[in-house]
């Protein structure tokens, strides 16, 4: 099967005389699995998903993703990699408050320099998938929190990343919200969608993923995958 | 201030290290243009009489025959009621110099001191020392530049003199100073020694004053004893009249500066406090008062700008000095420093402008209710541009450019002041390339003489090339014979063509006392004056006139005047006007056919192409020499000096202020980059190149800067077109159309860009950083 996510040896610190903050780990993910990284707060959940997206260099180890080192990329690299093959979904949805929502989900089509129109047809795609059509000209701030983290699904999807990380896609939604978030991934996973979801919600990584990796202090305490082939 | 809020201060200045830089710096700059600016507006101010008063400058220069006079009879003038100060007798006596390169510049005015200090007359001595012994000389600082410098040689009166200083009279005492024992060894039959005084009196505020003086001084001394005397009134004058056209340049300059430094030292310090506003939400929320809160802030501002304020305040006296040693050569005065005063009321300008800039956004955000501080502090969710990035949406251009270009809409506050920033800068350089062309050109075509690649000189009295002024009571030299040089030009090879012109003293109807008056023979039309209106001398009886002529006399183009040259009176009918700076005299151009008793005193020849000037002057010189006449290779006047130094003025203030803008659009974008850190860390987020986020960054102050070129440009074209005719007024002169429309569209097209190339190279620092800045800030949550 094909390896999308491939950590080998994978260690992170910030301060160079403490204990590493990550790792040393290793880490593959399949094309088509649904990885929930678990685990208490500075286990290391969020370092792991800004290695794997390239918006942080390990200290040690290889980060490979969707078959390419990332980890000796420069920066430049980095972004083209990123728009062309990554989509994140943050907690607090990271959306622009000053691109109306329409904007906001064609900005990483359009940094790629993908035509307008291809872009515009993406766009309307994901709005109706994802039933916000109603809200292309409306501005974030006018939205549920619900419905601006579908925005943010929308603008992670544009660009029909191989790899869709999310980091606590849930943690700022209520309940009613969280479930239309946990649906939408669930229905992404099933359609063959690759996904990294970090989160402290159970429910969440049970009810998404169809593997779950369960971060201690830097390290892989609990990993499904393995505990099923055991 | 007490201990908590001294930490909150210094922790504040400290962790925003570019900031406060950025602070210092834009307020340092700022401080420093400003006391350039306001040093050089000072001293704009009555030039003359400043350096006057310092050197305690004669009111009456006096020349006396030693034959009817003694030393001792001279000295008891002194005394004389109503006598303040004298100082002499020195000997004195007109020389011609030849120049180490055989170049004979105009008759020059010895006088024997054996110091620089006098109770009158206290020179400046503004370049090496005084002359000790004999075969030193002293010059006067005009003549500093290309024609001489210290250890040059001259030859007077067949005795080589080594230049060994020069120094400054602002009462124009004398050329050149020896010692007493030399300068009566150069004396001799032609250039007799003759004794001068120069007196301070009680009473000397007008003409009529110095004529009372002067007639005190006549009855003091035996009859014929007094050759002449030269009233300061005359040289104020003309240093009056040669330093005004600098004046408007130099306020047009000046006030740019000051209006510049107050936007810019405004926008930095109150940019910087309002975007303190979340660190302000945390301090109220841990107990600080508004009160102290308000302190901080304005402590926090006043700290980095009082160091700015401190070494703008050194580097602005840094730069002014060379600058204002350009402009005492240029006024022809001596000592200017930067006035004690500017250097307290530009800081404590700077301090109120600072503390008020801080105050008000300190005040707004310590009455702020601490949530909202905290919120607003967070992100500035004013919801202001958003149509700016709807409309830069539909643009055809890369989506990072489209996004930065809608950026300053959401500041409108602060994009003003950019945009401001940026188009003082461009009215700055506008002006300056505008001024640099007039002036070039006013250098071109206001010394019509030194178009002519050789000046052959006759030897005769009061020749008019240069400024030199015969002092009082000495003698010119013999003239050779006019004909005789005419026709050695004439068969000289390499000769294209040549004029003979003579300076005369003339009447004229209708104005009280002499003008004076150039006759020209032969081709004159490679000497014309450049004209205002009218045309240049084409045959006899036509006159050609400056403004203040026609001003004078009540007359106007195509009028018939009666002109009086020496026994010869003449009717004339203008046919010009000249353009000319008119200095202590009026000066009128006719044919010198009108008057035939005149004999050119001086020859200007243009050579054929291909020949050498200093070859032809030298090959020239050899053939006339023994006529007694001379020839040189046309060097530059000293007005040429003044252009230049104007030039160097106006490059130099430019810069300056260039820089003050770059510096607005610099600390405008690094706040602007500091608040939207988040949104920059999103977009590299989804995949924004760091090249694309420069982009953005450069694009955020793209529009800014083609404003501004827009604004900027009209505005300083409108300020040259303004300036320079007052320039020119102030000079008594209207200026010619080649002088005022020194603007291509070309030049003009260059110009408009200077805006963009102004807020684009403010921004590339800060672009550099948010392209090298990685996305750290979703890391926050």
């Amino acid at each position: 099967m094909t390896q999308v996510i491939e950590l080998k040896g994978v260690a992170k610190r910030y301060d160079s005389a403490g204990a590493p903050a990550l790792g040393p780990l290793d880490l593959s993910v399949a094309q088509g699995e649904a990885l929930a990284v678990t685990g208490p707060s500075g286990s290391g959940k969020s370092t792991l998903l800004n290695l794997v997206a390239g918006l942080d260099k390990p200290t040690e180890g290889t980060v490979t993703v969707d078959g390419r080192r990332i980890d000796r990329l420069g920066e430049h690299a980095l972004a083209r990699f990123r728009r062309e093959r990554i989509g994140m979904v943050f907690q607090f949805f990271n959306l622009l408050d000053d691109l109306t929502v329409l904007d906001n989900i064609q900005l990483p089509a359009q940094l790629n320099g993908v035509p307008r129109r291809t872009v515009r047809d993406r766009a309307a795609e994901l709005m109706e998938v994802l039933g916000i059509q109603q809200h292309a000209r409306a501005h974030p701030g006018r939205l549920s929190g619900g419905e601006r983290q579908r925005v943010a699904v929308a603008r992670a999807l544009v660009n029909r990343p191989a790899l869709l990380l999310a980091d606590e896609p849930t943690g700022a939604l209520d309940s009613a919200s969280g479930q239309d978030v946990r649906d939408l991934l669930l229905d992404l996973h099933r359609g063959g969608q690759t996904i990294v979801l970090v989160t402290h919600d159970p429910a969440l990584a049970q009810a998404c993923a169809s593997r779950t990796v369960h971060l201690v202090d830097g390290h892989v305490a609990l990993d499904s995958r393995a505990e099923a082939l055991r | 201030m007490t201990g908590p809020l001294v930490r909150v201060v210094r922790s504040g200045v400290g962790r925003r290290r570019v900031q406060t830089a950025v602070i210092a710096i834009a307020t340092m700059m700022a401080v420093a243009a400003a006391v350039v600016a306001g040093s050089l507006m000072v001293v704009a101010n009555a030039p003359f009489d400043h350096a006057f008063a310092a050197q305690k400058g004669a009111h009456l220069t006096a020349g006396f025959d030693p034959a009817e006079v003694t030393d001792a009879q001279l000295a008891a003038t002194g005394r004389l009621d109503g006598v303040t100060a004298s100082a002499g007798p020195y000997p004195t006596a007109l020389l011609q110099v030849t120049d180490s390169a055989g170049r004979k510049p105009p008759a020059m005015t010895f006088v024997g001191r054996t110091g620089p200090h006098a109770t009158v007359d206290d020179l400046d001595l503004t370049a090496g020392r005084w002359a000790k012994r004999p075969g030193e000389v002293v010059l006067s600082s005009s003549y500093q530049g290309p024609a001489f410098t210290v250890g040059d040689t001259l030859t007077a009166s067949g005795t080589t003199l080594s230049v060994v200083g020069f120094a400054t009279s602002a009462g124009r005492s004398a050329d050149a100073w020896v010692t007493p024992a030399q300068l009566r060894a150069l004396g001799s039959k032609d250039a007799p020694v003759t004794r001068q005084m120069l007196y301070r009196f009680e009473e000397a505020g007008s003409t009529g004053d110095i004529a009372a003086d002067r007639k005190k001084l006549t009855a003091a001394v035996p009859t014929g004893a007094l050759l002449g005397t030269r009233s300061y009134l005359d040289t104020k004058r003309a240093a009056d009249s040669g330093a005004a056209p600098t004046i408007p340049f130099l306020i047009a300059f000046g006030v740019l500066g000051l209006v510049m430094s107050v936007i810019i030292v405004g926008s930095v310090i109150s940019g910087a406090v309002g975007t303190g506003l979340r660190r302000i939400g945390i301090l109220k929320a841990i107990g600080f008062t508004p009160r102290e809160v308000v302190r901080a802030y304005v402590a926090q501002a006043l700290v980095p700008a009082g160091a700015g304020i401190a070494l703008g305040v050194v580097l602005g006296n840094l730069l002014a000095l060379p600058l204002l040693d350009e402009t005492e050569q240029a006024y022809g005065t001596a000592a200017l420093s930067v006035a004690w005063w500017v250097d307290l009321v530009v800081p404590a300008g700077a301090l109120l402008v600072v503390g008020v800039a801080a105050f008000v956004p300190a005040l707004r955000a310590g009455r702020l209710p601490t949530v909202e501080a905290i919120a607003v502090g967070r992100a500035p969710r004013t919801g202001r541009g958003r149509w700016a990035h709807r409309a830069a949406g539909r643009l055809p251009l890369p989506r990072a450019v489209t996004y930065g270009l809608a950026a300053p809409f959401a500041h409108p506050v602060r994009a003003f002041a950019m945009l401001l920033a940026v188009a003082f800068g461009t009215i700055a350089a506008t002006f300056a390339v505008g001024l640099t062309s007039s002036l070039d050109e006013v250098g071109r075509i206001q010394d019509p003489e030194d178009r002519a690649a050789v000046t052959v000189f006759t030897g005769g009295p009061g020749v008019a090339h240069g400024e030199h002024v015969p002092a009082p009571g000495t003698q010119e030299p013999r003239q050779a014979d006019p004909a005789q040089v005419s026709a050695a030009i004439e068969a000289q090879p390499g000769t294209a063509s040549y004029y003979g012109e003579a300076q005369q003293d003339a009447t004229v109807v209708g104005i009280t006392g002499n003008v004076r008056a150039g006759l020209f023979t032969g081709d004159s039309g490679i000497g014309a004056y450049a004209m205002t209106a009218g045309h240049w001398l084409d045959g006899t009886g036509q006159l050609v006139v400056p403004r203040q002529f026609l001003e004078t006399t009540g007359t106007e183009i195509g009028d018939t005047v009666r002109v009086t040259v020496g026994k010869e009176t003449a009717a004339l009918r203008i046919v010009g006007v000249a353009f000319g700076s008119a200095e202590d005299q009026l000066e009128i151009q006719v044919n010198a056919a009108d008057f035939p008793a005149t004999r050119p005193q001086v020859f200007l020849v243009d050579v054929k192409g291909g020949v050498s000037p200093t070859v032809y002057a030298e090959k020239l010189s050899a053939r006339i020499q023994p006529l007694g006449a001379e020839a040189t290779a046309t060097s530059p006047s000293r007005q040429h000096n003044m252009v230049l130094v104007l030039n160097t003025m106006a490059a130099l203030l430019t810069l300056m202020l260039v820089s003050v803008a770059g510096l607005g659009v610099l600390n405008s974008v690094v706040l602007d980059t500091r608040e939207r850190v988040h949104d920059l860390g999103v977009c590299k987020a989804v995949g924004m190149s760091p090249r694309q986020t420069v982009s953005l960054v450069l694009a955020s102050v793209a529009g800014i800067g083609v404003l501004g070129g827009l604004v900027g440009v009209p505005a300083g074209y409108a300020l040259h077109g303004f300036v320079l005719p007052v320039m020119g007024h102030a000079a008594g002169t209207d200026l010619p159309p080649s002088v005022l429309d020194v603007y291509g569209t070309p030049q003009l097209l260059l110009l408009g860009l200077a805006g963009l190339v102004i807020a684009l190279l403010g921004a590339m620092l800060p672009a550099g950083w948010a392209a090298g800045a990685r996305a750290t800030a979703l890391r926050t949550e």
